[in-house]
């Protein structure tokens, strides 16, 4: 009971580890530049695509493809923001949400036309599929892999956020865009590096997501509820807010699932609704 | 502006200019009327059009009108549709009772919604109507007792209009009934927006910070448009119920919220006949083009999402409006 | 006689911030005020405050014998106090005739009608139109607000406030951004006012407060610093150093 209770939690938290990467970078970009990016997911199934094309087409191992999807989505991101983004910063919450679902749209058609409907299989290296046993618990070590990587990823993104010149930019530029502009940061070169930054993670999670969730043409589509559930529920611009707010989320749906099978999805979006209602800034959003 | 030239010094007559009929207007109703004549075969889509553009008319209330973005507005729809299609299957099958009920259902929902929902804006605002949507899809997914689930609403009798006209295949009692309805419900539409509630809504849209400095209880405000465009809603959803004799769980997803919003932005929001202008071109390219694959009907629409709000920022009719107005200025 | 409008302690920080400290002041019927400060003093908040749309941490507000202190801010309107804001804060798309109707139509309760068509409020209309009229901006009155020159939205941005009927008007800098040649009509206007309307103006213009107002408040690092007439203001030796910067404030 105790043990399955455990591995709920454990499976729950890696599947928020997941859900955290793919949304961090949505999360600051959001909080920077107040432009809704609901095509935040694309960047991942880039990352996702390119481990698959790597691995299947060129026989690269997967620890060589995951730098390969970080650059590939950061570098979709960075192109995407410097060519079409930028034009709408100054629309409407309502325009940018619709041109970014166009464009999650074209992404979601292209993925299917060039990699078919079907789900994308990939083989994850046999040192990282089964479970140890530590403490007396099974871990499954893809799972593990998957938390102590997320864990590396958010102790150097706090670490840069605090300790690096280009994070204090990025901390000024997310607590007041116009004040850091005042004092000459340029704001464009921030808001351009922290898109392809986020994307670039995105696009990390993607990769990591295959052997957990599976990459088809609709990820875009089917992880951007979750993704913009974390971001809302965590709070614009707040990593630390991503970081529980996927933690909860993540034990949620798998708690959800394993307790309450037959109200599905129903635990989460009531969560999701519940929590936007108290804090409807996010758990650690700017009021 | 010819109302502004027409009213001069007059406020009166450039009000009454502002909500008078336009002959085009007229001559639109009109064509609703073409399709019995020139197109018979096409009359079940011709109802499935009306319907979609009563859905849309329901939302350009709440969000051309008064600002309220929503990606959860199926919920009423799917509402509407399930409440008439329960009524049929357990109590009568008579349309138009159906109908009033599963609005008056579908307005109350609304209403206690509506507490939620004008307490929000900006993101939080989306987040809860998308998920509030999310949440009763799955409520009525897990509820197969009562909705039948994934394979639908099952044993819907619904009894002929009037008890004269029957709902068949051809789709002529299906349109008919789709058309008047619609049509009643926009004239309740029309005069909602040229009222003096309709200017209130305008004013939120504008500019909610002035609202309060003027004395206005803006909540209350968007609670009651919420809760006219819930009832508007469900209206819609329980006509495709009866003329169809089906309610399946597609009423209440996403997907129809995504399409809907899709559709009012095409047309264009916040000019009324936006939502109606746009159902009829989405829907008839969507039948033309039904056979192709439907990954390339989204890439289409995703390019169109692209297009219009990088070129057509107000919709179809918003593109239109302004060719006239420089056409006009060109005039002597 | 009972003060129109009257604070009591009012205070409010933000953080370490403090931006009004101990505000208590008691406004007559009919006075026309001056308040003015430094940048930062915080007049814009205190107005903010005795609107509602800030909400104190300490002290009340009573508009006559009524105490406001907690009441939302549309009602604080509909018991007879209106502002206008520092930047326009106008409906862009709305005709000025079809805002300054909106107004009026909330003041009578009729603006949650719909059922009804706007045309047949034909006393709203019409007060709405003369309310232009009596500003001066009835000209534009069919054309949307974003048209309009900018001194003419901030008198746009009074008629809204008349609109309400008020018994005391906060003005935020009623002429701020308005060129030379369009300030003339703005000081009319307001030189126009209702004599049994309190009026109290934020202003940086020494020119415009002589010449309209009849008390000054000074305001300084939250606090007021003094009040009284024109010419006590003036030969106030505190109020010079403030503004000739002699004194260490704040």
């Amino acid at each position: 009971m105790l043990a399955s209770l455990f591995s709920v939690l454990f499976d729950g938290f890696a599947y928020g580890m997941l859900l955290f990467l793919l949304s961090v970078g949505l999360s600051v970009t959001l909080g920077m530049m107040n432009f809704v990016n609901l095509a935040h997911c694309s960047f991942a199934m880039v990352g996702g695509y390119a481990t698959v094309t790597l691995m299947n087409s060129f026989g690269w191992p997967f620890f060589a493809t995951l730098p390969a999807a970080f650059l590939s989505a950061a570098a979709a991101g960075a192109v995407l923001e410097r060519t079409l983004y930028r034009r709408l910063y100054r629309a409407s919450d309502l325009d940018q949400c619709l041109f970014t679902i166009g464009i999650v749209f074209i992404s979601v058609a292209a993925a299917a036309y060039l990699y078919g409907t079907l789900q994308q299989p990939i083989s994850t290296p046999s040192y990282l599929q089964g479970a140890v046993e530590l403490f007396g618990m099974r871990f499954g070590v893809y799972r593990l892999f998957l938390v102590v990587t997320a864990l590396i990823v958010t102790a150097i993104l706090v670490a840069s956020l605090e300790y690096t010149r280009f994070g204090a930019q990025v901390r000024a530029a997310v607590d007041n865009p116009r004040m850091a502009r005042g004092l000459g940061i340029n704001l464009d070169r921030i808001f351009a590096a922290t898109f392809a930054l986020g994307g670039g993670l995105a696009g990390l999670g993607g990769a990591l997501a295959i052997e957990i969730v599976g990459l088809d043409h609709s990820f875009a589509f089917t992880y951007l509820v979750y993704v913009l559930i974390v971001v809302a529920v965590g709070g614009l611009g707040s990593i630390g807010g991503s970081f529980v707010a996927a933690a909860v989320l993540g034990i949620s749906d798998m708690a959800g699932k394993y307790y309450f099978p037959q109200l599905g999805a129903f635990v989460i979006y009531l969560v999701m609704v519940g929590l936007l209602m108290w804090r409807p800034a996010g758990l650690f959003g700017k009021r | 502006m010819t109302s502004a030239r027409a009213a001069a010094a007059d406020p009166h007559r450039y009000l009454e200019a502002q909500v008078r009929w336009r002959r085009i207007e007229i001559a639109f109703w009109l064509c609703t009327l073409l399709p019995f004549v020139l197109t018979p075969a096409y009359l079940q889509l011709a109802s499935q059009i009306a319907i979609t553009a009563l859905f849309a008319v329901s939302l350009d209330l709440i969000l051309g009108y008064a600002g309220i973005v929503s990606l959860g507005h199926a919920a009423f729809f799917g509402l509407g549709a399930y409440a008439a299609g329960l009524l049929s299957k357990h109590a009568w099958g008579e349309p138009l009772s159906g109908l009033l009920v599963a609005s008056a259902v579908a307005g109350m929902i609304g209403y206690a919604a509506s507490f939620i929902i004008a307490r929000f804006r900006h993101l939080a605002l989306i987040m809860i109507t998308l998920g509030l949507g999310l949440l009763l899809h799955e409520a009525a997914n897990s509820a197969s007792w009562l909705t039948g689930g994934a394979d639908g609403l099952q044993g819907m009798k619904i009894r002929p209009l009037l008890e004269t006209f029957r709902f068949d295949l051809y789709g002529r009692t299906a349109y008919a009934y789709s058309l008047v309805v619609l049509f009643l419900t926009f004239l309740a539409a029309r005069r909602i927006i040229h009222s003096p509630f309709g200017l209130a809504l305008r004013g939120i849209r504008e500019n909610a910070t002035r609202m309060p400095a003027i004395g206005a209880p803006s909540r209350a405000h968007l609670r009651k448009i919420y809760t006219l465009s819930a009832a508007m809603a469900g209206v819609a959803g329980a006509l495709l119920a009866q003329t169809t004799s089906t309610v399946s769980l597609e009423v209440l997803s996403f997907q129809r919220s995504a399409d809907v919003l899709v559709i009012l932005i095409l047309g264009g929001a916040g000019r009324l006949y936006g939502g109606i202008v746009g159902a009829i071109i989405y829907m008839v390219a969507r039948d033309q083009f039904s056979g192709i694959n439907p990954q390339f009907w989204y890439f289409w629409i995703g390019l169109l999402l692209v297009v219009v709000v990088m070129f057509l920022p107000n919709g179809i009719l918003g593109g239109l409006a302004k060719i006239t107005a420089r056409w006009r200025s060109r005039l002597p | 006689m009972t003060a129109v409008l009257s604070t009591r302690g009012l205070a409010k920080r933000f953080g370490s911030l403090v931006v009004a400290q101990d505000i208590s002041l008691a406004l007559p019927r009919g006075v026309r005020y001056a308040l003015i400060g430094p940048n930062g003093a915080g007049k814009t908040t205190l107005i903010n405050l005795m609107t509602g749309m800030l909400r104190p941490d300490a002290g009340s507000i009573f508009l006559g014998d009524d105490e406001i202190t907690s009441l939302a801010p549309e009602f604080r309107v509909k018991r007879g106090l209106a502002r206008t804001f520092q930047i326009n804060t106008l409906f862009p798309d709305l005709s000025a005739l079809e805002s300054v109707t909106l107004a009026v139509l909330e003041r009578e309760g009729h603006a949650g009608t719909w059922w009804r068509s706007l045309p047949a409020y034909r006393d709203a209309a019409g007060e709405a139109h003369g309310i232009l009229s009596s500003l001066g901006i009835a000209k534009d009155a069919y054309r949307p607000t974003r048209e309009l020159a900018y001194g003419r939205q901030r008198l746009l941005e009074i008629a809204l406030a008349l609109a309400t009927r008020p018994k005391v008007l906060l003005l935020d800098e009623p002429a701020a951004g308005v060129p030379k040649d369009e300030s003339a009509d703005l000081f009319e206007a307001i030189s126009g006012l209702a004599s049994e309307l309190t009026v109290l103006f934020i202003e940086h213009d020494m020119n415009v407060v002589f010449r309209f107002a009849s008390r000054i408040i000074v305001m300084v690092g939250g606090r007021i610093l003094v009040e009284g007439t024109p010419a006590e203001i003036a030969r106030n030796p505190e109020v010079r150093a403030v503004y000739l910067g002699k004194a260490a404030y704040g």
